[in-house]
């Protein structure tokens, strides 16, 4: 069961691939498949890396994930930027302004938690 | 160019979490995640010609100013309701920036703009319920927002409302099933909060935490950017095993957090009774006399020690006694607090070493060994009705076995039960004794006594 869901994981990978090669890249963003490819790939990165979090720093995590997600702040850039004045443009710049708070602020108090984590002297 | 500042972004991201796999990395993980933003920032506006930059410059000063503001003054008691208010802006961005993608179609890549509705419903959908869900949470949090009881039938039919608007939303398209879907998702996110208890936090603020990350993916998904679908994978992923494991820590499944299926006012009467029963209660005279003639010592922090802000004390009280040659050691247990890893940080903030930090498993077999277990207002997780009572509503729940040391020094405000209503036997046992009142103020007049006593 696994091992065939990894096998047309697999398949869809090396389609894209072939795909990107044939097309120069940036087409093949268009097909589902490859993002749920990216997306499924990421969980099980995900999953591996935080799992060998200490416990200790799950405070940190969560504030440095809180900060990561931020990252919508690509997509807002894009409809701040839209040359005509409307209703995306200014939802845009709204959302820009909120994910930097998140940003700046996330990973300020990561910051200032990990600094205080240190060992015995 | 583009792709690869992406790529180069998503890859810091992952180094960014691998960083705190160990105290020692983390900071160069922050740095890593910093880094991955900027390049990711660059790859956007790279991507857009540089067009119009000074507007969206404005917006990033303008809100990192806000966030540097609020992350330098807010105070590392505040924390968990400062996350779940960070949660909460996130969910509001992701629903704008799910409106300006519905306004603005040929905006992205994908030029068909039927092909990505359901990804766009779906993180708008997401968005709205963390946003409401983690502003609850953050007043929850913060202290002035009551449990109110939802009957479980509203959150059944606003969820099923939301399922329904969003399939007529894929099928349709149209603006005025958005607009519905995003007001209900709205009103569900309110609903599944509001009845959920404090020490349940832990689980609810790393729960919203996962839903941030999957609605980034699902923006991700809407204008086809694989760094956002990347990145809300991976926060995604780290929200749920947070989840995984705070449930664990409490031996209760999700969906009995989220439904609250157990009901809490069950044990009032038993308490009535058994508030009769003798209990030895002492002064910090006592508990300077049995600290003094310890050996080993094990400080066992709870939300107690978060409220009265005791950690600083306690960290005064750990040197005084390391200064007479007594071994001092701190164990925390998964859920203690309002917010994963909230007692490490505390503590950390004290100055506290993390290698005198044990986690549940490390230190449990060390109890019958010490001598003293000094319990700072945790009392749910150190109730041995959880390993011996079946019938009570914390039974099976991973404890800290702190009966079994040979005194139990339990700080506490007053003898009510803890959180789950269910009454700690330790509290009557022969070698507890009761250190009623602020645990702070307490825990300073043992110090006072211990110094004055001298050698």
């Amino acid at each position: 069961m696994l091992e065939r869901f990894m096998e047309s994981c697999f398949h869809a990978m090396v389609d894209d691939l072939f795909c990107c090669f044939q097309t120069g890249g940036g087409a093949v963003a268009g097909s589902g498949m490859h993002a749920i490819t990216v997306f499924l790939l990421a969980c099980f990165v995900g999953y591996f890396v935080v799992w060998s979090v200490t416990p200790a720093l799950h405070a940190p995590l969560m504030s440095v994930t809180n900060a990561i997600s931020s990252v919508i702040i690509v997509a807002g850039i894009f409809l701040a930027a839209q040359h005509f004045y409307g209703h995306s443009k200014i939802l845009g710049f709204v959302a820009v302004g909120l994910a930097s708070v998140n940003i700046f602020g996330g990973f300020t108090i990561t910051h200032r938690m990990l600094s205080m984590f240190h060992k015995k002297r | 160019m583009v792709d690869a500042l992406f790529l180069a972004a998503a890859v810091c991201f992952i180094l960014a979490l691998r960083g705190l796999s160990s105290a020692e990395t983390a900071c160069r993980g922050n740095l890593f995640g910093i880094f991955g933003m900027i390049l990711a920032c660059v790859g956007a506006y790279l991507s857009i010609n540089f067009l119009d930059m000074g507007f969206t410059l404005l917006a990033i000063a303008i809100g990192g100013g806000i966030g540097v503001y609020v992350a330098r003054v807010v105070s590392i008691t505040a924390l968990p309701q400062m996350v779940a208010g960070f949660h909460s802006l996130i969910g509001l961005a992701a629903v704008l920036i799910s409106f300006g993608a519905y306004y603005a179609p040929g905006l992205f890549r994908c030029a068909c703009s039927s092909c990505n509705v359901a990804e766009l419903g779906l993180g708008l959908a997401i968005g709205a319920v963390t946003f409401v869900g983690s502003a609850v949470a953050f007043m929850k949090l913060h202290g002035n927002c009551p449990n109110y009881r939802v009957p479980q039938m509203l959150n059944v039919f606003f969820g099923a409302l939301v399922l329904s608007l969003f399939s007529y939303f894929v099928f349709t398209g149209s603006e005025t099933a958005l607009l519905l879907l995003a007001a209900f998702s709205l009103i569900l996110g309110g609903t599944l909060v509001l009845p959920i208890g404090g020490a349940d936090m832990p689980v609810v603020v790393s729960l919203l935490n996962s839903y941030s990350g999957w609605t980034a993916s699902g923006i991700g998904f809407t204008i086809d950017n694989d760094l956002l679908i990347i990145t809300g994978a991976l926060v995604g992923a780290s929200g749920a095993i947070l989840s995984y494991i705070m449930c664990r820590g409490m031996n209760r499944s999700i969906l009995d957090v989220i439904f609250g299926s157990v009901d809490r006012i069950e044990s009032e009467d038993r308490l009535r009774i058994s508030e009769s029963r003798p209990i030895k209660c002492g002064s910090a005279e006592d508990a300077a006399m049995v600290l003094r003639n310890a050996r080993s010592v094990i400080i066992v922090p709870g939300y107690g020690m978060a409220t009265s802000r005791a950690q600083y004390a306690l960290k005064e009280m750990a040197d005084v006694l390391r200064n007479r040659g007594v071994g001092v050691k701190y164990a925390i247990h998964p859920v203690a607090g309002r917010m994963p890893g909230h007692m490490n940080v505390l503590l950390a903030e004290a100055g506290v070493s993390y290698e005198d930090v044990f986690e549940l498993e490390a230190i449990n077999g060390e109890f019958p060994s010490c001598d003293v277990a000094y319990v700072v207002g945790a009392n749910d997780i150190t109730n041995p009705a959880a390993l011996n009572d079946p019938s009570c509503s914390i039974y099976g729940m991973p404890i800290l076995e702190v009966g079994k040391a040979a005194t139990v020094l339990f700080l506490k405000r007053s003898l009510g039960a803890g959180y789950a209503g269910v009454d700690n036997e330790l509290f009557f046992a022969s070698n507890t004794m009761m250190l009623l009142g602020d645990a702070k103020a307490t825990t300073e007049d043992v110090i006072k006594v211990l110094r004055n006593s001298g050698r």
